[in-house]
């Protein structure tokens, strides 16, 4: 009976921890204005690093995990790993993450590319695209569109990787 | 047989104690780093006390809080500062303060080496602002740079504004004056 009682207790606090994560890495946890969740994502089409097209229509149907990133910031540097192994876990399924670079020129990408063997696509990013993502004035921005081309979820900040991960899994079960 | 379980229950309310104590602290850890927090309680991360051990450390007098550049701006009296942003262009293209003009990123020589020419001119005693945002501030690579060199051209009244987040919730989001473009 107490041995119960106790696995109930750490069964509650264990929920209390990962609730209390999901709402701190969430999309208003800084009062961010979110206009463009749950309406449809901004279309865009850019060159990638390569100088292919790279445009959002190509990918509809797919899961979409559009990462706002610069170089020169220190909590995208550490995400990147993370959507490196994502995209590989999930690509069958049906996710693809597309990087969006606010670096001001394409060399340290290039570079950053090569060094963290990037298996998805980047491009540079342009004040109109993230003005259309309801501005980008502060990095990282992590958005999931859904296979609907909807975006599902905004994450401002560095965001907590299982919370991202549930949500993809999630959208990915969506047809 | 009573005493064993008195002794049996006092052991149960422990365990509970020790594992709540545990969660609670858990979670406050959690809770703080997903924020960001600076406050005393939070675990400071290296990055942290990096920048601790420099002059910028919050709350330190090299730095002004976005509500007292607002009031400095718009009072009609009293001198006004040059305000320099050395962040990325991106950025300052899609929101940047009236008035301040982009050098370009603290952390890229190139930046410096503007930074140093558009300050050569000036008295050492000229009122500086210098500001970026790009990140939250433990973790922004520009206005340290900027900052030491200003201070090493013997510039003696320059403030790096504070931003804690990003300069999209600290200073656009509150309705602050904010322009776009060139």
């Amino acid at each position: 009976m107490r041995r119960a009682v106790l696995i109930v207790v750490a069964i509650i606090l264990a929920a209390g921890i990962y609730e209390v994560g999901r709402r701190s890495s969430a999309h208003s946890k800084l009062g961010v204005p979110s206009a463009v969740v749950h309406s449809a994502a901004p279309d865009f089409s850019l060159q990638d690093l390569d100088g292919q097209s790279l445009a959002l229509a190509n990918y509809r149907g797919k899961v979409v995990l559009l990462d706002f990133w610069a170089t020169w910031c220190a909590p995208c540097r550490d995400e990147i790993p993370h959507f490196v192994a994502l995209q590989n876990e999930y690509r069958e399924q049906g996710l693809q993450v597309i990087g969006i670079s606010m670096d001001d020129g394409p060399k340290p990408v290039r570079e950053f590319y090569q060094q963290f063997k990037m298996n998805y696509p980047v491009a540079l990013g342009t004040e109109k695209l993230a003005e259309a993502y309801g501005g980008v004035l502060g990095l990282p921005v992590t958005f999931l569109i859904g296979r609907d081309g909807q975006v599902a979820a905004k994450y401002v900040g560095e965001v907590q990787m299982p919370v991202l991960e549930q949500e993809i899994k999630s959208l990915l079960q969506a047809k | 047989m009573e005493r064993h379980s008195v002794k049996s229950s006092v052991r149960f309310c422990f365990d509970v104690a020790v594992l709540a104590t545990f969660a609670a602290l858990f979670v406050t850890a959690g809770y703080a780093a997903a924020n960001g927090w600076t406050g005393p309680g939070a675990a400071p991360t290296p990055q942290m006390q990096a920048q601790s051990a420099s002059e910028l450390a919050p709350g330190s007098a090299q730095l002004i809080n976005p509500e007292d550049l607002v009031k400095i701006l718009q009072s009609p009296k009293g001198e006004k500062p040059l305000v320099l942003n050395v962040g990325p262009h991106l950025l300052y293209m899609q929101a940047h303060i009236p008035g301040s003009e982009y050098i370009g990123a603290g952390s890229d020589s190139q930046g410096i080496e503007s930074l140093r020419r558009r300050v050569k001119p000036l008295p050492r005693k000229t009122f500086i602002v210098l500001y970026c945002g790009c990140c939250p501030w433990s973790h922004c690579p520009n206005v340290q740079p900027a900052y030491n060199e200003l201070h090493k051209a013997g510039f003696t009244n320059v403030k790096v504004l504070y931003i804690a987040d990003n300069f999209g919730t600290d200073w656009v989001y509150k309705g602050y004056p904010t322009i776009k473009g060139q």
